[in-house]
């Protein structure tokens, strides 16, 4: 065994309301590529981060070639040859491959001009060592996805890297491309580079690592030999039961077909999706992040366009619908990102519950603001939401607050559909069992609801019937007994190795 | 409630600091709190805070208007000419139908086919001052009867001791009001700025919320326009030029963010009063006409900076 | 040097040429802008009459300069005419006290200040730049206005209007200057760390901070380019015009803007180069002169200029589908 090059002991971070870090150990050799895996949430990106500098721990210490270390920022990680590769790259579309390389740190003279040719010979003996297949001169934006992730890598030869973390790297990539970067993984590992590999993808998982740590709630559950364990063994220690998740499903009474979707389709992020969802029914729709599944749910909702598909709203054929006229047909859609597409942050919680239905609310074009504070209040005290008043921006709420009022802004106006997007990431244990049960309420008050979710355990505890996606395809349908997490892993993985066996 | 005067400046800086500037006026120069002098400067700024009411609107969805200078000077001598030709009523008719137009085209090119509102206002700007002079022949224009127009009743009349152009601004402000804190429009408005995708994904159609901003801000240069016209009883070929920038430093001073979704009307009323009253208390003061503009430049920083630095709760970036 | 990069270097020269005017386009509009006039009046292509536009539009250019820096790093600078009427009155006012050249590095360096006083302002408080700069742009005209009254400054001594008088061939001084700022600032923002920076910082900001740019302080360093630049043109002005005027530059902030937007640089930050602010600028030169010898009235002008640029932003968006707008 040799001895570890980085060492995390007993670190612990906590951000407001949640422990993200508790007590994680754990060690990288050198020339090893260590994956770390878990579900969203585990901890795995608040990790890295600390690693990488962008956050600092509360406790616990990282011992780097033998040394206590604070990782002061990523430019210090950088020098102290701790590399992080982002699944948002860093990079300067305008500046060429060499300088993005050497981003920051271009060799000058005294007056600050650039010693061009010692860049350009620096940044090609790095290319060239990774075997990459273009040079220095081309501009960083014009190079495919893969390609600019290359420029990153050849960062950690530039920069003779100790360690490098790729986090998901492979989501943006082909085949060919990914064959390319694992090829390219081989070859920093041969060089003594410690790399710790955090993906979704378990077959990416046992064809590069050595090691794998998994996190769960942020403690670590274990660190096995890839070569001593399995797949089945891994998703058991991500899943664990934790007593705290408790799942309520609703009565299983169906009444008549609300949605139907046959054939729908977009070139590049699904393919030939069809299913339907009842009332009284809860369809689950499980995939990795990437699969497609947003996708798929905001083109039914229309706020995206798709090439091909039919819907039929209760039985009868519509024309693919504008945002505007799925909500006026009784369509919600409570989206992935709270943030970003759920709310207004700046307004209040009264004028973001109307804000989809500035129609109910008003008469000839006037806000009716009694209607608007009796439903406020309505929901405020049926969601239990804490909220100082109508007007305090929802941007200084908490995670589970805010999506009650998401979740409140489309139940005021009695939809007959209602799909929620990841509804539960991100929000505390209270706040995802009350939004569990409101799931439940829902369907027996005759909704049709389609919950989207990345966690096994949510998605098979609240749904009558599960979907599972793998790279825009619909893989398989679950029903009954069939709902079991060994199913829904078997569907995806088979299917992934599928596709990258053609 | 947080009642301390640290909170009160942080929250009403802006007010406080202006009222203290108020005093301080006042004590050195006795005509300035006089009712006559007051309704003089609110007079004075009734073009500009009229089209500050559209440009408000504007600048609430994070876009700009630079357009408005040029298309007052467009539209005074569009009403000015018309009403030698065609007759006042006819004339307003047609500056505010042109104002409507303008708004529109400009709501287009911003709303539907996504330019940058900067450049396509500032290309507007060019084009109208050429369209100006290509209208007016380069030549200024007078109105031919002055003495004996109801028309001069916009710039010149008296309502009940208070001249009109501060009534329609007035009017104008509340019914601006009105529309952004109790309309559907209003509650769009906000909202696209405030957050455009999460509007988008509330069905909101934000090109067309967008688009409106324009035509408003249009239409109430179309109304600047005839308040201008009445005043002067004539217009130049450059009558309007820099006025985009008062009136963007006016709607800014009132603490409307350019990033859109936060201001109001009355933050805009506030804003282009205090560049009046500064104007008006500075010229009292004996100060040289150009001081009032090193004293804008300082109220402007130090106004957005604190607000931002309220925000952020830290004062430094 | 290696193979790997020979597919780069060995691409032929035409396809090096068309993949240049691909991002330059505007110098295809300037040629065809070139032609049409040419064509229209037997006295455009004339080397005098090329001499005159280069002139006329140095002025502007040399603006478009520091503007361009400055919009590369995904700011703008509204108070550039403002700068350019102080120095201008400093050169002209101060120079019965101290004598030309003390007056003329005042006026310079009045400038540089201001610049400063802009970016600082920035950087500190993370206000926009819009409305840092449209404070200024309102506060330096009154300053110019405390300090030369509301009259024009007149040169005493009129031997300082014959400075810029030196002539290569029909290339004016003024020229001159603009062109060799314009291609030394080139040369800073390809090959020197400051402006590699600079597209760093307009691409990616946060990029650009973890690689340790120290960001504010490049900020800082354009805007204090941008405003001792405003300060040569309004220098340069003085001496042509032998007078500062203290309405001198009114909304030429806004002409540099759309000679810098034509060329196709873009208000979003990290795309740009001065080789398309020159083609933008002198495009803008081409068109009031070219219109001008045609005789068409001034307000064709106007008009074909804000229509040219909706249509250059039309264009860009349609060539480029980038986001972020």
């Amino acid at each position: 065994m040799t001895d570890a090059i980085l060492k995390v002991k007993d670190i612990t971070k906590t951000f407001p309301g949640v422990k993200a870090l508790d007590k994680v150990s754990f060690d990288i050799r050198p020339g090893e590529v260590h994956a770390l895996v878990g579900e969203n949430g585990a901890g795995k990106s608040t990790l890295m981060k600390t690693l990488a500098g962008l956050h600092q721990p509360d406790s616990g210490e990282i011992v780097y070639q033998g040394k206590t270390i604070q990782v002061a920022g990523p430019l210090d990680a950088r020098q102290k040859g701790i590399l992080l590769i982002h699944q948002e790259l860093s990079l300067s579309p305008e500046l060429s491959v060499a300088e993005n390389i050497y981003l920051g740190a271009w060799p000058t003279n005294r007056f600050g001009v650039l010693k061009k040719r010692e860049l350009r010979r620096n940044a090609t003996a790095a290319l060239e060592a990774l075997g990459c297949g273009f040079g220095p001169d081309a501009r960083v934006g014009t190079l495919s996805v893969a390609m600019q992730q290359m420029v990153e890598i050849a960062r950690a030869e530039a920069f003779s890297a100790n360690v490098v973390i790729f986090d998901e790297p492979t989501a943006s990539l082909t085949d060919t491309e990914k064959d390319q970067l694992f090829h390219t993984i081989r070859s920093l590992k041969e060089r003594g580079v410690g790399i710790v590999y955090i993906s979704h993808k378990m077959d990416e998982i046992f064809d590069i690592t050595d090691r794998i740590t998994v996190l769960r709630d942020g403690q670590v559950q274990g660190t096995l030999d890839t070569s001593e364990t399995d797949l089945n063994q891994i998703t058991r220690m991500m899943i664990g039961r934790t007593l705290d998740t408790f799942f309520v499903k609703a009565k299983e009474e169906f009444g008549a077909e609300v949605l139907r979707v046959e054939g729908l389709s977009k070139q590049g992020l699904f393919r030939d999706v069809s299913f339907s969802v009842h009332e009284g029914e809860v369809l689950g729709l499980y995939g990795l992040v990437g699969a497609g599944r947003s996708e798929v749910v905001e083109t039914i909702f229309g706020v995206r366009k798709a090439d091909a598909g039919t819907l039929y709203w209760k039985e009868g054929e519509i024309d693919l619908p504008a945002a505007r006229q799925s909500i006026d047909m009784g369509m919600a859609l409570v989206p992935e990102s709270r943030k970003e597409q759920g709310l207004v942050l700046m307004m209040g919680g009264r004028e973001n519950t109307s804000l989809p239905h500035l129609r109910l609310f008003s008469e000839l074009s006037v806000m009716n603001r009694t209607k608007e504070m009796a439903v406020f209040e309505k929901y405020r005290s049926a969601l239990s939401i804490k909220t100082t008043g109508p007007d305090q921006p929802v941007s200084l709420l908490s995670g589970g607050n805010q999506q009650k009022f998401v979740l409140a802004k489309w139940l005021c106006a009695d939809p007959k559909l209602i799909i929620l997007d990841e509804p539960t990431r991100g929000i505390d244990v209270g706040s995802k069992s009350a939004i569990h049960e409101l799931i439940a309420d829902l369907a027996e008050q005759g909704l049709a609801v389609i919950v989207i979710s990345s966690e096994m355990p949510e998605v098979l505890g609240v749904s009558h019937r599960v979907l599972a996606m793998s790279e825009g395809d619909v893989v398989a349908e679950f029903t009954g007994d069939e709902m079991t997490e060994e199913n829904l892993i078997d569907a995806v993985s088979h299917h992934t190795q599928q596709v990258a066996a053609e | 409630m947080d009642i301390s005067l640290s909170g009160l400046l942080r929250r009403h800086g802006l007010i406080v600091a202006f009222l203290v500037f108020l005093a301080g006026v006042a004590l050195n120069a006795d005509a300035f709190l006089t009712a006559g002098n007051i309704l003089d400067v609110l007079r004075q700024v009734s073009i500009t805070g009229m089209m500050a009411l559209g440009v408000t609107f504007v600048v609430l969805t994070g876009r700009l208007d630079l357009s408005v200078g040029s298309l007052l000077t467009l539209l005074t001598v569009i009403v000015v000419d018309q009403h030698n030709s065609a007759g006042p009523f006819a004339a307003i008719v047609m500056t505010l139908g042109a104002g409507l137009a303008i708004g529109a085209f400009n709501g287009i090119l911003v709303g539907f086919i996504g330019l940058n509102a900067l450049i396509v206002t500032l290309a507007m700007l060019s084009f109208l001052q050429g369209l100006v002079l290509f209208y007016s022949g380069g030549s200024n224009v007078n109105i031919a009867n002055a003495q004996d127009t109801w028309f001069a009743v916009f710039g010149r009349g008296d309502f009940l001791g208070i001249p009109v152009p501060v009534i329609l601004f007035l009017l104008g402000a509340l019914v601006a009001g009105l529309v952004l804190q109790f309309t559907t429009l209003g509650r769009r408005i906000y909202g696209v700025g405030g957050n455009e995708t999460a509007s988008i994904f509330s069905g909101i159609d934000a090109r067309w919320t967008v688009f409106w901003t324009y035509v408003i801000s249009g239409f109430t240069t179309g109304v600047a326009a005839i308040i201008m016209g009445s005043r002067v009883m004539g217009a130049q070929n450059t009558i309007g030029q820099g006025y985009e920038l008062t009136v963007l430093a006016g709607v800014i001073l009132g603490g409307t963010s350019l990033l859109g979704g936060s201001g109001s009307v009355w933050r805009t009323v506030l804003g282009i009063s205090m560049l009046g009253f500064i104007q008006n208390g500075l010229l009292l003061l004996g100060f040289a006409y150009y001081v009032q503009w090193l004293v804008t430049w300082a109220v402007i920083i130090i106004a957005v900076w604190i607000d931002l630095g309220a925000k952020r709760g830290r004062i430094f970036a | 040097m290696s193979h790997a990069s020979s597919p780069m270097r060995t691409g032929s020269a035409l396809h090096i040429a068309l993949s240049w005017l691909l991002r330059n386009h505007i110098w295809v509009f300037l040629a065809l802008t070139v032609l049409v006039f040419s064509l229209a009046s037997p006295y455009f292509l004339t080397l005098n009459n090329m001499g005159n536009l280069l002139t006329q539009g140095a002025f502007i250019g040399i603006l478009a300069i520091g503007m361009t820096l400055v919009m590369i790093d995904g700011e703008i600078d509204l108070s550039v005419g403002a700068i350019l009427a102080l120095a201008s009155a400093l050169a002209i006012g101060l120079q019965d006290h101290m004598g030309v050249w003390p007056a003329v590095i005042l006026g310079l360096l009045s400038g540089a200040a201001l610049g400063f006083v802009n970016g600082t302002l920035v950087a500190l408080s993370g206000m926009h730049s819009f409305v840092v700069t449209l404070g200024g742009l309102i506060g330096i005209r009154g300053l110019v206005f405390v300090y030369s009254g509301e009259n024009a400054l007149m040169v005493q001594d009129f031997s300082y209007t014959e400075i810029p008088e030196v002539y290569l061939g029909p290339v004016s001084l003024t020229a001159m200057i603009f062109l060799a700022l314009a291609l030394f600032f080139q040369w800073v923002l390809s090959s020197t760390r400051h402006g590699r920076e600079t597209y760093a910082v307009g691409d990616n900001i946060e990029a650009a901070h973890d690689s340790g740019i120290n960001v504010k302080r490049h900020k800082i360093i354009n805007f204090t380019l941008c405003g001792t630049l405003a300060a040569v043109c309004g220098i340069l002005l003085s001496m042509r015009l032998g007078t500062a005027e203290p309405n001198a530059g009114k909304i030429w902030e806004l002409w540099t803007i759309i000679a810098v937007v034509l060329g196709g640089t873009r208000l979003q930050g990290g795309y740009g180069s001065l080789w398309m602010t020159i083609g933008g600028v002198l495009t803008l030169a081409v068109l009031r002169n070219g219109l001008r010898l045609l005789n068409t009235p001034n307000y064709v002008e106007l008009m074909v200029m804000g229509a040219v640029l909706v249509l250059a932003l039309a264009l860009d968006k349609l060539l480029n589908h980038r986001e972020g707008s």
